[in-house]
């Protein structure tokens, strides 16, 4: 390559001012700073959250109740984690909550056919069909927002109301149990179970995380997401597939929703109208208390189950003190979300 | 008139440091009613920094401003307009889906009791834009007019209140030249009415033309203060530069050489393109010419798969369909957008990720992205091409216009490409950075690889290309090499004039 030489024959001039002078908003230095600030901010309020639930209740620092939250963040921690793929490649998705209830619908019906012999055979064919499930939920949601061009708030506010629906037209209004005891006793230790005291639904979150984070940062894959998140553009002027891209996410997306239902399932041994309510607001808040932003570009998975850690803890903490009624733990979640955002423009505004 | 010998704004040892850098090193400046006053200086000399703090954006570090003679602190924009002074920005910033009218009283809207008062605000703004010799409705949306009509919107607008101070920050750099010499007259208008005019511009002729006095600020200083009579473009190119730039356009002997490496047959690019045919041989440098929105760009765009088009193509004698932009990096074609901030860099990414993006396949081993490599390859695209910044970290955005310019090429490079097509080169460029990439396109050719420069600066083409084709409505208007590479020659192309001329004659 003779041409990568040339322009080093000129000046070694070294102004290290010139960046400065056009730059618009604050000098580089203080936003370097910033990103350490918002990626530490949601660990910092863990931290803080933890304090708090010390001084209210004795019992919270108890390793029962500690892990006894993380279980149950769990759903909404591996969901969210999905939801930080999308988020980072600028889309979003409703759906999600709707998606669980039919994943798990459909999953469960195909159990008490019972076509499979061997309950463990019949619970790894019933996983797989729920993970595949999972990712054409996903695909169709991609598929629509990309190749139909239609906003992802649309699609996915469509899919989600298409979702739920289907649901309550398998369960013919009501709910859809696991028929099979022998099934429900081979299934429970997915959620009741453990391995070497840490429950299973933590080994779950800690491994989708792992593996998340692992395409998200290391991979072409993951930073292809983060450009076409940046600026959709900027990433198709470069050879990136940007709706190859985009559908992927959602597919992952699905797949982790579908993951989520793997361990929802056997906690109540049944997919019922409720299931699922209002999760994708829960998915969405704990990506963005996590520090990824909504409009696309950063990701953060770590961040995103600290969300997730955060929302339910709030929960835990309100049931086990008086200070506000249990009833409000919705408002007070709601508020976390407002909070986290204004927290984080004056993080970057610094 | 005493008055013209009191400084309307004056700039009094100012200086300005972002953390340890010192951007500005104690800069004065009179600013007088009734001058048009430049200010030059490559990217990186302070100049933003400087009218920054001039507009009341940002305050200096020390030293002071004074008006009428007056010392004056600026709380910020809003106080500084308030006593006069207001800042032209070089981006258009208006409500793309309000009316003219509605822009230009956007945040001083006129009243009628309860309601607006929409007859007057249009009749005003009428006035106001007539006042800048141009006859737009303002009741048009904003985002029907073309960027020359936003920038007079915009300019009518920033001249809504009572000034005494008008900055314009390069405000000709996306403007073709009949649509700078109308903005030139419009400034030469506010400085007829007794205002004084600060003027950046990176176009020295736009310079030489337009300004009374010419300040030249170097590596944060300045360098000095000199009556535009007495500087021709050439002096002032020196005086930013610190050294001689007589040579802009590298020497080179015609590297270009028979065989055809690209050719295009019927290329049509719907509402854009009609049938345009070329043919782009091994070495060589072929310039693309013509008016802003002549198809230029969507040609190429069309022809490598980033727009839909349909075309004939043929590379290295082999037919070639390119479905979209990926087909045409693997087959060794890059394109380097006019675009750099919106389609060419991630602006809030850092420098790594912007590098690698595009040949991200290089630097993959398995599933994993290998970090340390990407690390050498920056370093090395420090070197080769010369990018200036003190800190790594930093985002593309960050980086001024000529370091993005080279950033881009550096990424587009790690793709090894046999052709490489650069849409307007050294747009919003400096001089210093013109001539880097100049010699850096000449390289290239010397190399055996061929290049496509599309630019609406005709010396340029002219300066560089072996050979260059004029573009006019979406079609080709024909080819100028050798002798008749001359800006005559290529306007008549341009603009059909010749065409204009048999027809009367």
């Amino acid at each position: 390559m003779g041409a990568r030489h040339c322009l080093s024959h000129l000046g070694g001039r070294n102004d290290c001012g010139q960046n400065m002078s056009t730059n618009t908003t604050a000098a580089p230095r203080r936003a370097f700073a910033n990103i350490d600030l918002r990626a530490v901010a949601p660990f910092f309020a863990l931290a803080v959250l933890f304090l708090l639930g010390a001084l209210v209740n004795t019992n919270f620092l108890g390793i029962d109740n500690l892990l006894n939250v993380l279980t149950r963040s769990a759903f909404i921690a591996i969901i969210a984690i999905g939801a930080t793929f999308v988020i980072s490649a600028g889309g979003l998705d409703l759906s999600v909550g709707s998606m669980a209830a039919f994943v798990a619908g459909t999953m469960i019906l195909f159990m008490n056919t019972g076509t499979v012999t061997g309950d463990y055979a019949l619970l790894g064919v019933a996983m797989l069909i729920a993970l595949g499930i999972g990712g054409l939920c996903g695909l169709a949601n991609g598929l629509m927002t990309t190749l139909g061009r239609i906003e992802p708030f649309i699609v996915t506010l469509g899919t989600m109301g298409i979702f739920r629906a289907l649901t309550i037209y398998l369960a013919e209004g009501g709910s859809i149990p696991m028929k099979s005891q022998a099934l429900r006793a081979a299934y429970r230790p997915v959620y009741f179970g453990s391995v070497a005291g840490v429950p299973i639904p933590v080994i779950v979150i800690l491994v989708v995380a792992a593996i998340g984070a692992f395409i998200l940062y290391r991979t072409r894959f993951g930073r292809h997401v983060m450009a076409v998140g940046s600026n959709e553009d900027v990433a198709r002027y470069s050879g990136v597939s940007v709706n190859r891209v985009r559908t992927m996410t959602y597919v992952i997306q699905g797949i982790c929703v579908a993951i989520a239902v793997l361990v929802y399932v056997p906690r109540l041994g049944a997919a019922t109208p409720t299931t699922g309510l209002l999760w994708e607001l829960q998915a969405i808040t704990a990506v963005v208390i996590g520090g990824t932003a909504l409009r696309g570009g950063v990701g953060r998975i770590w961040g995103t189950v600290c969300g997730a850690l955060i929302l339910e803890l709030v929960g835990n903490i309100m049931v086990l003190s008086d200070l506000v009624s249990e009833y409000l733990i919705g408002a007070v979640q709601g508020a976390i979300i407002i909070i986290a955002m204004l927290i984080q423009r004056s993080l970057a505004r610094r | 008139m005493s008055d013209m010998l009191v400084p309307l704004l004056e700039a009094r040892q100012i200086s300005r440091s972002f953390g340890p850098v010192e951007v500005l090193k104690g800069i004065d400046l009179s600013l007088r009613s009734g001058e048009v006053h430049a200010i030059i200086g490559e990217n990186g000399a302070g100049k933003s920094t400087f009218m920054k703090i001039l507009s009341g954006h940002l305050s200096p570090t020390s030293g002071s401003l004074a008006m009428g003679g007056a010392e004056v602190t600026f709380r910020g924009p809003v106080d500084a307009e308030s006593r006069g002074i207001v800042l032209v920005h070089q981006e258009i910033l208006l409500a793309p889906d309000l009316t003219v009218a509605q822009n230009i009283f956007l945040g001083r809207e006129v009243r009628n009791g309860l309601t607006l008062d929409d007859r007057f605000m249009s009749a005003k703004a009428h006035e106001a834009v007539l006042g800048l010799g141009a006859d737009i409705d303002p009741n048009t949306v904003v985002n029907r007019l073309s960027i020359a009509q936003r920038q007079l919107v915009q300019i009518a607008r920033a001249l809504a209140v009572p000034h005494s101070v008008v900055i314009f920050d390069e405000p000709t750099a996306s403007l073709t030249t009949t649509e700078t010499d109308a903005l030139l007259k419009v400034i030469a208008g506010i400085r007829d009415k007794g205002a004084a005019v600060l003027y950046i511009s990176h176009r020295l002729p736009e310079v030489k033309t337009i300004a009374d006095r010419v300040t030249v600020l170097r590596d944060g200083r300045r360098v000095g203060t000199y009556d535009a009579s007495e500087l021709d473009a050439g002096d002032m190119a020196r005086l930013m530069v610190g050294r001689d730039v007589n040579k802009l356009y590298p020497d080179r002997a015609q590297t270009a050489e028979q065989d055809i490496v690209l050719d295009v047959k019927n290329a049509s690019v719907p509402g854009y393109v009609r049938d345009a045919s070329f043919a782009l041989r091994r070495a060589e440098i072929l310039g693309f010419g013509g008016l802003v929105g002549a198809g230029r760009t969507e040609l190429m765009e069309g022809v490598l798969g980033l727009r839909s088009a349909s075309a004939s193509v043929t590379l290295h004698g082999r037919p070639v369909h390119f479905r979209s932009v990926k087909d045409s990096m693997a087959a060794g074609i890059v394109y380097l957008s006019e675009d750099r901030k919106g389609k060419g860099l991630l602006l809030g990414q850092n420098l790594t990720i912007n590098l690698t993006l595009a040949g991200l396949n290089r630097f993959v081993r398995g599933f994993l992205i290998d970090k340390s490599h990407e690390k050498q390859a920056l370093d090395q695209a420090f070197t080769d091409f010369d990018i200036r910044t003190g800190n790594r970290e930093m985002n593309a955005g960050q980086l001024s216009g000529g370091n993005q310019q080279k950033l881009l090429l550096a990424k587009m490079m790690l793709l090894q490409p046999d052709i490489v097509v650069i849409d307007e080169p050294t747009r919003g460029i400096d001089i210093g950075t013109k001539e880097q990439i100049y010699r850096f396109i000449a390289e290239l050719a010397h190399s055996g690889k061929s290049v496509i420069v599309i630019s609406s600066e005709m010396p340029e083409l002219i300066g560089i290309c072996d050979r260059i084709i004029v573009m006019r409505n979406g079609e080709i208007a024909g080819e100028v090499a050798g002798e008749r590479m001359n800006e005559d020659d290529i306007v008549m192309l341009a603009t059909g004039a010749n065409q204009l001329t048999q027809l009367s004659a």
